[in-house]
């Protein structure tokens, strides 16, 4: 049974501020969307939104995976539902090795019901995978001892969350890669890693400007997000022109979606 | 998972034998309650001591009765010292019912898988830690290398020359009011002599010496490492260790002679009714390395700040500490450098985690003196607060004789980021799961340098405190 996820007319807002006005969308397990849009649009929104991030509240619509409504979810529920979520900057966990906290995390996505305190993954067992996964992606082996995130570049961290994405294995990717700053190498290693990670048992939304991320991620779907509403969904070809001319077209396409903010008054990236 | 029926059984029959349940008639002798002369010369009677030893216990209890208690530090008051018994000779089969012992340290015990034999142990049901044959051989390798290592009574017994050229030499009995207190009532404790160049690869533990009682109230600890030698000695451990004795003063002296090494690893993690007032000092000879890892999980009032005098160029001390305070405790450690010879060298790294209206005090000292010119120091304070309820306070003390020196001190305090906390729980962990990992985290840098069974433990203890199963 292929599972979907189901995003219904959802409504986001952040403190007083809304910044999603009604989107709906739907992923199956196996399809590869791509989310772009100008910034300020909302797409980062939908991203936390999804993961459960509590600064971001729903005020109206819903967050389903196949019919359940996760809405009211804590993000690690929504983990152990088969959620994944690679950030666009990973924070900073010190002194927290790497290798430890996949080994929880592993045990936990699992085992949705483990309790506290009791049936981690075999050290032995998880070493050996973590190795494997490792040398599949071309990561050297003394990663897994450095603390999560701390001193990585900015490529390192891309790397890690691949890593994360390849153990937990989930049934739904969102990749946050927003920033237009991206070094080349960061670029190159989620798409690659990602091509090799993505299949008939993982639905991915990819949250973009690089076409170059697409490159090795082909979607079949990729949605325009204008003022915090998904205005127009196509398919590759959507993407070139997006990427060849800009949001002109599709903001004259579309003259009644919501304007866009003048300034960021917001924190978090919208 | 029941803890009570495996023991049942062995209180049980001794309570039969006996015929009794009161605690305290379980030992072959207790002197009456408070502190006076008499009490003391009778110690120093039962065990045996030489006549300068007695001179010594008593002179020291003429400074403690005269010395003022500290207006500083933590809340004393209901430390009274006329209802404390100061000296206890353990009968042989030391029979505290497993009953007395509270129910939340007992569960605790199950948690950490603790063994049988060793929570009767922890709890102070049994008097000794059978660990003669795992040991044993061991002592002989050390004996062969000419190493003395057995608990001080013994030292003053079979070592009197060496032990009298160095006892009271680190920390006189003036020196503080709960020093002159160890000083007159001292029982126990370990005293270690390393030959020159004697390197030992293992830590020697507390435990080790079964001759005597271990974890005593008033114990007081001598070592001495000669030239070129080194040592690494492990006290105390992570598992709540419950104590009815509701002072611990401990005294610990340390010598480290020129290019000597020692490390000093502590984790105490006394029941919640305990004052733990230690008193612990090291002298730091030419191009020698102190270093003191400090561990400080339990009691009600800790009172610690492990020292160093660097007396000739070229040492080097560091401190390593953690404290984490919950409900009703009170954290109030740190360290001392003091230099008092050019080219030395001193670092400490305070890690602070208060929870739950704990309370816990980072209280250091840096000190140069006069034409110590040269000099490094790097102070590291760094105070967790978990929740708006605790406490977390820096006391810092640097003075400084010296100009042509290098003195640094960093200090953060931080709450548990929303932002750590979201990326974990998006990865599957809970609440809980995740704070205790990023707390973990936080007390890493002195965690990573404890023997591995002491770090496990210490971390599985984290994780329980972050439960909120363990008060």
């Amino acid at each position: 049974m292929t599972s979907v996820l189901k995003i219904t007319d959802l409504h986001v807002s952040v403190g007083e501020t809304p910044i999603l006005r009604g989107v709906n969308m739907q992923i199956r397990q196996g399809e590869v969307h791509a989310l772009m849009g100008p910034n300020g649009s909302g797409k980062s929104t939908l991203a936390y939104a999804l993961a459960g991030h509590p600064n971001y509240s729903i005020t109206s619509g819903s967050i389903e995976i196949d019919g359940v409504n996760i809405s009211e979810f804590e993000a690690d529920a929504r983990a152990r539902l088969g959620l994944f979520l690679a950030f666009q900057y990973p924070v900073v966990i010190p002194g927290v090795k790497v290798a430890d906290f996949l080994r929880h995390a592993v045990s936990n996505i699992r085992n949705p019901d483990r309790k506290e305190g009791e049936g981690l993954i075999g050290m032995r067992e998880f070493r050996k995978e973590i190795r494997e996964r490792m040398t599949e992606l071309g990561m050297d082996h003394e990663f897994a001892r450095r603390y999560l995130n701390d001193g990585f570049s900015g490529g390192e961290k891309k790397r890690m969350e691949i890593l994360q994405l390849a153990m937990l294995q989930p049934r739904f990717a969102i990749l946050d890669e927003t920033d237009s700053g991206l070094d080349s190498d960061a670029v190159r290693v989620v798409s690659e890693g990602l091509a090799k990670l993505s299949g008939p048992q993982m639905g991915v939304l990819i949250i973009t400007h690089h076409e170059r991320l697409l490159e090795f991620n082909r979607p079949q779907f990729v949605h325009v997000m204008l003022g915090g509403r998904i205005v127009e969904t196509g398919g590759s070809d959507l993407a070139h022109e997006l990427h060849a001319r800009g949001y002109a077209d599709v903001r004259a396409r579309h003259p009644d979606a919501a304007p866009e903010p003048t300034h960021t008054t917001t924190a978090a990236a919208v | 998972m029941s803890t009570d029926t495996p023991v049942k059984s062995d209180v049980e029959i001794g309570a039969y034998k006996y015929g009794f349940h009161d605690s305290t008639d379980y030992y072959a002798f207790k002197s009456r309650k408070g502190l006076d002369a008499q009490i003391v010369s009778q110690i120093s009677e039962m065990k045996r001591e030489p006549e300068w030893m007695r001179d010594f216990r008593l002179k020291s209890l003429e400074i403690f009765e005269s010395r003022p208690m500290p207006a500083w530090g933590g809340d004393m008051t209901d430390l009274i010292f006329d209802n404390i018994y100061y000296y206890m000779k353990a009968a042989t089969e030391q029979g505290k019912s497993w009953d007395d012992v509270p129910a939340d340290i007992r569960r605790t015990y199950d948690r950490l898988g603790i063994p049988e034999a060793e929570k009767k142990y922890l709890a102070g049901v049994k008097a000794q830690y059978e660990s003669e044959v795992v040991y044993g051989s061991l002592r002989e390798d050390l004996a062969k290398q000419g190493v003395i290592f057995t608990d001080t009574d013994s030292a003053l017994q079979e070592h009197p020359d060496l032990f009298r050229e160095y006892f009271g030499t680190v920390i006189p009995p003036g020196d503080n009011k709960f020093a002159a207190l160890n000083s007159a009532v001292w029982s126990g404790g370990s005293f270690i002599y390393v030959p020159k160049g004697v390197q030992i690869d293992f830590p020697l533990q507390a435990y080790f010496r079964i001759n005597s009682q271990n974890m005593g109230q008033f114990e007081r600890t001598l070592i001495i490492v000669d030239e070129g030698a080194s040592v690494h000695y492990v006290e105390g451990c992570t598992a709540p260790t419950y104590s009815s004795d509701s002072l611990h003063s401990a005294v610990v002296e340390i010598i480290v002679k020129r290019g000597a090494r020692c490390r000093y690893t502590t984790i105490q993690n006394w029941s919640n009714n305990v004052y733990n007032l230690v008193t612990k000092r090291a002298m730091a000879y030419g191009d020698s390395l102190m270093e003191w890892i400090d561990g400080n999980l339990g009691s009600k009032l800790t009172m610690k700040y492990p020292a160093i005098w660097l007396m000739e160029p070229g040492a080097r001390g560091e401190t390593l500490s953690i404290a984490f305070a919950g409900e009703g405790q009170h954290q109030d450690a740190g360290a001392k450098m003091v230099h008092c010879a050019p080219n030395t060298s001193s670092r400490i790294i305070s890690k602070s985690i208060s929870k739950n209206g704990g309370r816990s005090s980072y209280r250091g000292l840096v000190k140069v003196h006069k034409d110590a010119v040269n000099c490094r120091s790097n102070v590291v304070c760094d105070a967790l607060i978990l929740d708006s309820a605790s406490r977390s306070d820096t006391y810092p003390y640097i003075e400084v004789e010296e100009q042509n020196v290098a003195i640094e001190h960093e200090a953060s305090v931080s709450k548990i980021a929303e932002e750590q906390l979201f990326y974990l729980m998006s990865r599957g962990l809970t609440e809980a799961e995740a704070s205790a990992m990023i707390v973990t985290g936080f007390v890493e840098p002195l965690v990573k340098e404890l023997p591995m069974e002491y770090a496990v433990e210490l971390n599985r203890l984290i994780e329980l405190q972050m439960e909120g199963s363990v008060g």
